[in-house]
């Protein structure tokens, strides 16, 4: 292939990306305006632009913190607090596996198109209350500002090899907030080590897990030959209808089990369809931060 | 063919193949379904599961019953089955084929000449021989009187069938049955009939029956005949014929004629609606003159059969006659010597009267000089150019003729003859001898042939020069050998003189019949429908253009003359081919279908087999077995389908669209019953409607006819309950609301300012409403308005003649396309035909309407421009000197005749807001106004008559008044 062929198939590529991603973000962006119009602070006194209170001047005050302007109309001394407006770090992962590509419908958008929504309006909510977001999968330290949002859309894109992600806890930085979203159909066992990991480093968080309304209702029947997204897995049936009731009760234990490890490592926990819309989600994950902080 | 009951099969070899169906059960058993692949994330849930059955799922029994129907079907479908097949015996002997051959049959020959060559082909290969016959063109019977035809080989025949040709007329009764009775031996007929039922049909079928079997071929098409025109009250009636009493079926009459521009073109077409089972239809056609005169034939469309032509002649031409007196002649009626000739033609031909520029600019056929004798040299001049271009000049001695030296000396070219000085007169009271008698015509004479009766004689008479060639100008002569009436050619005309006056001074001719004959004969009026063998004595006509039987005409060539009583009687045959036969100027159609010709389709006996309808019940079901074999696979995919879980069977798009198929086809079998209830529906609806509408406008003007016993005495005590304008319903719902609003608005504007204050305006049926209780009425005009009845033509003359007064209103503008009338005008001119309407004109600028309230000159509506027409005013109205308006009628004109949409100007809703804009802006405003300034007028001028018309006495009055 030469060069010219090399770089024009590149800059395709590239159009292709640039093209998917500002939509995405704006959907994100869209989806975020409806929850929190403006800033808010951490309503508590602390290092901060914002005036938060007077408070009277106590004794180990220094001298310059009172605020003489406002003492000069009273006999006592007040001093000025500020707002504390420290900013936090927010660590998502999203599920990069091939799972994540299952949409059981043709009008229904993918699992994983679904959770990088709601990774990116949640990021856009915090980025505008003043905090820092990153990535744990590709690596993304946590940083402040739109840059860092664009960064971030570009880091969810594309996807894993394998069929069925797991987080790491290795590069959240201690006492750090996360959010880990998933289908969480893969090995039980490598989410339950990253959150144990997680919760030794301080880090809370929440756990979303995304499924297709047909994984919930396992709507079929007749000899079906069922294989994982990339072909790796694969189970026989001669009636899918007889598996159903034995599916959904496995199904149900896995949710169990998530939400019994979520209340040990004091996350939370919250299993969210793509046949729903966005917004309730959303809603959960921003009070569930909030609430964290 | 294979039959099995009344189910043939054309190849029933592929039946077989139903034999390989139970082998096919027991593979498709074994097979179980083909599993899905399907990708699911949530499979690494499923791993380590087991199925509670182990064994291999089978077909279920009723799938394949599913496949094994479809294959069934389509394998029955391939073997052609038949219902109700016919077998046609293969027969052996001789084969007669008979064709009607007349022109009942061309209008589909060429599928009877395929038969033909397929029945040849067929006892081509049978070996038998074939003779074929036409009955309209039957082989002379033989001394011997054996008529049996020559059966030879088939191949033989089959050059010959292009020759083989239908006539113009149907076979002969007599000839057909001496045909038959002539036949010899034995011999199966394959009968082509022409599906028409005549005299002799079932002698002639059991003739044949009596030789062999009998085989008929009847095409489904049907059979249409065009009986000649009629002309009668200023329209051309025509009658359409079918064979056949169907269900309703609309046919189209076309016109043809030379265009203005020489080619033949459809001038007018007319549709002709055949009533469920009837035979008969009726059309009119009103159509002016200079259109009428160009048509040379009328035709059903499409239909391409003689007996659907009807070839017109000088019955339908109306020949436009001139007439011209004598100048400046103050006389009693009875002596005019117009009087006679206008009586004779006016029946037959359309008179023009008037000036000597005017009579020529009408472009008359016949100009008739009644003992005129002085012409100016440029009179002179036109009329020789206008005779020698054809016209036929008429001239009638008088005294003034014979005072005048015209023609004296030297032969005035607008004379047959020179004339001696005087004239004569003979059995008078001063002269000597009887009143002369006329001679027998001779026979080179266009009258020869017509009686004359005794009472003809003559008194008085301008005499010829006896000129050498004086004799062979003579066409009439008195018993002692004087010319009567002579005539010369001139260019491609002719003048004609008759040496008598018109009147009945000189002769008792015009007083007889033989003087209308004697003006017939001459082509001046015009021949009466059906000219009577009397009439028609001792002329000769020749064949000018002939029909064939698919309806073409051709120059008839060089063909024998027919004498005119023959031809009278003659029906269409082979002596008197139909087309269009001359005598001179006069010509005479005769057509396949006569005046009182009726259609009967044949009936056959019910042992005689009849092809053209037995094929129609034949029944090919491959295409349903096909059917239903696609509509079992469907099903087969749908259960298919469902069985392996690829479609989702609780409440999934999948399912919706099976229960769509089934509903489909639920549908289509339920179809007809739902179409039938809406049917009955529709009509009561539109009946509720209907009563609706008169209801409402009931309701509107006030008078509830629900609950009055006596609604008619309701709707005289509200319409005489003050002055009540009322417009006439036009059955369109549209313009009548426009009417009435328009109406209530011309009475809000009088009683705003005017004494004059009607009630509420009223809508008028003229069919069942009295119209006497209304000073006037405003007639809103639209195309497809019913004529009114007879009944309501003379109440509405009745109202005309008794001071009504009606306003008509095309409401169009008079825009149409191409500078052609209307269709509303057109409408106005057939609603106008049976009213007595005088003589009408543009409004005059002095016509007491420009000033019965306000002073205005024009009269818009909507529109403006088009032409507002009133009673013309009598000719000697004239102007008299220092009064400003002539003396016009005395009367109140009958009729107002416009076009500008008055009411729509007029409108107003409920709240008095006028209804529809008029024109744009103040302008538009402006012409409303004037418009309801010509209201005010019109209604003054109803009201109140010529009143204001006395103006031109105010002069005299104030000079009186003064002294």
């Amino acid at each position: 292939m030469s060069d010219a062929a090399a770089s024009a198939q590149l800059r395709g590529r590239a159009e292709t990306l640039g093209g998917a991603l500002p939509p995405l973000l704006a959907e994100a962006e869209h989806l975020a305006a409806s929850i929190m119009p403006g800033e808010h602070g951490r309503r508590r006194a602390g290092m901060g632009d914002e005036f938060w209170q007077y408070r009277p001047a106590t004794p180990g005050d220094e001298a310059r913190m009172i605020d003489w302007r406002r003492s000069a109309r009273s006999d006592a001394h007040y001093v000025r607090e500020k707002e504390w407006q420290a900013a936090q770090s927010v660590v998502f992962w999203v599920d990069p596996g091939r799972s994540m590509t299952f949409s059981g419908d043709k009008t229904r958008a993918p699992k994983g198109d679904r959770a990088k929504l709601l990774a990116l309006a949640a990021a856009v909510l915090l980025i505008r209350a003043g905090e820092r977001v990153g990535l744990a999968q590709p690596p993304l330290a946590p940083g402040a500002g739109r840059m860092q949002l664009l960064r971030l859309t570009l880091g969810l894109e594309g996807e894993g090899e394998e069929d069925y992600g797991a987080p790491g806890a290795r590069d959240l930085p201690p006492r750090s907030r996360a959010v880990f979203l998933s289908d969480f159909l893969g090995d039980p066992a490598r989410v339950e080590a990253a959150l144990t990991a997680a919760a030794d480093r301080g880090v809370r968080g929440a756990l979303v897990q995304v499924l297709d309304p047909v994984e919930e209702a396992f709507p079929f029947d007749g000899r079906t030959i069922f294989t994982s997204m990339s072909g790796a897995l694969r189970h026989e049936t001669k009636r899918a209808g007889d598996l159903r009731d034995r599916y959904l009760e496995r199904l149900a234990e896995r949710k169990d089990r998530l939400a019994g490890l979520a209340r040990a490592t004091g996350w939370h926990y919250s299993c969210h369809h793509t046949g729903e819309a966005a917004l309730t989600p959303l809603l959960w994950l921003y009070q569930v931060l909030e609430g964290a902080r | 063919m294979w039959m099995l009951g009344p189910l043939g099969f054309t190849t029933p070899w592929l039946l077989l193949g139903l034999l390989a169906l139970p082998i096919l059960w027991v593979i498709l058993r074994a097979v179980p379904p083909a599993p899905v692949r399907r990708r699911f994330p949530g499979v690494a849930l499923l791993l380590g599961l087991t199925d509670a059955r182990i064994e291999t799922e089978r077909t279920p029994w009723w799938l394949l019953l599913i496949r094994m129907l479809a294959l069934a079907a389509a394998i029955v479908a391939f073997a052609g089955p038949v219902l109700n097949p016919k077998v046609e015996p293969p027969g052996h002997g001789p084969l007669l084929i008979l064709t009607d051959g007349s022109w009942a049959s061309a209008r589909d020959w060429q599928r009877r000449s395929d038969r033909i060559s397929g029945l040849l082909e067929e006892a081509g290969r049978a070996g038998r021989p074939v003779a074929i016959i036409s009955l309209t063109d039957l082989p002379k019977v033989p001394r011997d009187g054996d008529g049996t035809p020559r059966f030879t080989e088939a191949k033989g025949w089959e050059a010959r069938l292009p020759s083989l040709q239908p006539k113009p007329w149907g076979p002969d009764t007599q000839t057909v049955a001496h045909w038959a009775a002539s036949l010899r031996g034995s011999f199966d007929t394959y009968w082509l009939s022409d599906g028409l039922d005549r005299d002799g049909r079932s002698a002639l079928l059991k003739a044949l029956q009596s030789h062999g079997a009998v085989r008929v071929f009847e095409s489904p098409r049907p059979v249409y005949a065009l009986r000649p025109p009629k002309f009668r009250d200023g329209a051309i009636e025509l009658g359409a014929l079918r064979a056949d009493p169907g269900p309703e079926v609309t046919q189209t009459i076309i016109a043809r004629g030379t265009g203005p521009d020489g080619a033949e073109r459809a001038l007018a077409q007319v549709k002709a609606r055949f009533a469920p089972s009837k035979t008969e239809a009726e059309a009119r056609l009103t159509l002016p003159p200079e259109l009428r005169n160009r048509i040379n034939r009328f035709e059903i469309e499409g239909a391409h059969s003689a007996g659907a032509i009807s070839l017109t002649d000088d019955a339908l031409k109306r020949r436009k006659v001139a007439l011209l007196g004598p100048r400046d002649r103050e006389g009693l009626q009875l002596l005019s010597p117009l009087y006679y000739l206008r009586e004779a033609l006016k029946p037959t031909a359309d008179l023009v009267e008037g000036s000597f520029d005017d009579i020529l600019l009408a472009a008359p056929d016949v100009i008739i000089l009644a003992d005129v004798a002085k012409l100016s040299p440029q009179e002179k001049e036109d009329l020789e150019k206008w005779t020698r271009k054809g016209g036929l000049l008429l001239r009638f001695a008088g005294p003034r003729l014979a005072a005048s030296d015209v023609s004296r000396d030297h032969e005035d070219p607008l004379m047959p003859v020179r004339l001696r000085i005087g004239g004569r007169t003979v059995g008078g009271a001063m002269s000597w001898g009887q009143p002369k008698k006329l001679r027998p015509f001779t026979k080179g004479s266009p009258f020869y042939g017509l009686k004359i009766p005794d009472d003809v004689t003559v008194n008085a008479q301008v005499l010829a020069q006896p000129d050498p060639d004086l004799a062979q100008h003579t066409i009439a002569s008195l018993a002692d050998g004087t010319p009567l009436v002579t005539r010369k050619a001139l260019g491609q005309g002719q003048v004609v003189l008759f040496h008598v006056t018109a009147n009945a001074e000189w002769s008792t001719l015009p007083l007889s019949g033989l003087f209308v004959q004697m003006l017939d004969r001459l082509a001046v009026s015009t021949r009466p429908e059906r000219p009577t063998a009397k009439e028609m004595a001792g002329t000769t006509w020749v064949p000018d253009k002939l029909l064939d039987a698919f309806g073409r005409t051709r120059d008839a060539g060089q063909m024998a003359g027919v004498p005119g009583e023959t031809l009278v009687a003659a029906a269409a045959g082979p002596k008197t081919p139909p087309g269009l036969y001359r005598s001179e100027d006069r010509r005479l159609a005769l057509n396949v279908t006569g005046p009182d010709a009726t259609l009967k389709a044949a009936s056959w006996p019910a042992g005689v087999p009849v092809e053209g309808l037995a094929m129609a019940r034949e029944t090919l079901l491959t295409g349903w077995f096909i059917g239903a074999a696609l509509i079992l696979l469907l099903a087969d995919l749908i259960a298919s389908l469902i069985l392996s879980g690829r479609m989702r069977r609780p409440s999934s798009g999948a399912t919706t669209t099976a229960a769509m198929f089934l509903a489909l086809g639920l549908g289509l079998a339920l179809a007809p019953a739902p179409a039938r209830a809406q049917a009955e529906a529709a009509p009561g609806g539109a009946g509720q409607t209907a009563q609706q509408a008169p209801g409402q406008a009931a309701n509107e003007s006030a008078a509830p006819a629900g609950n009055d016993p006596k609604p008619g005495d309701q709707f005289a005590i509200q319409a005489t309950s003050g002055v009540v304008l009322a417009h006439v319903l036009t059955g369109d719902a549209q313009v009548d609301r426009i009417a009435q609003a328009g109406l209530q608005g011309l009475s809000d504007v009088l009683t705003a300012r005017t004494s004059v204050e009607p009630k509420k305006p009223m809508g008028v049926n003229v069919e069942t409403d009295t119209l006497a209780f209304f000073p006037f009425l405003y007639w809103p005009v639209t195309a497809d308005e019913p004529i009114p009845s007879q009944k309501a033509y003379a109440k509405l003359n009745e109202y005309l003649r008794t001071g009504g007064m009606i306003v008509f209103d095309t409401q169009d503008a008079d825009l149409a396309i191409g500078g052609q009338e209307t269709p509303n005008a057109h409408r106005l001119r057939q609603i106008a035909l049976g009213l007595d309407i005088p003589p009408l004109s543009p409004v005059p600028k002095d016509h007491v309407l420009t000033r019965a309230f306000y002073l205005i000159q024009d009269f818009p509506g909507r529109y403006t421009g088009g032409t507002t027409w009133v009673e013309a005013a009598p000719p000697d109205a004239k102007k008299v000197e220092g009064m400003p308006f002539r003396n016009l009628n005395d009367g109140v004109t009958p009729v107002v005749i416009g076009a500008n949409d008055w009411a729509a100007a007029w409108a107003v809703n409920g709240q008095g807001q006028p209804l529809l804009p008029v024109g744009s802006g103040y302008a538009g405003e402006r012409q409303r106004e004037i418009a309801y300034r010509f209201g005010v007028n019109l209604i003054m001028y109803v009201l109140t008559g010529n009143y204001k018309s006395d103006q031109v006495h105010v002069p005299a009055l104030l000079e009186r008044l003064g002294n």
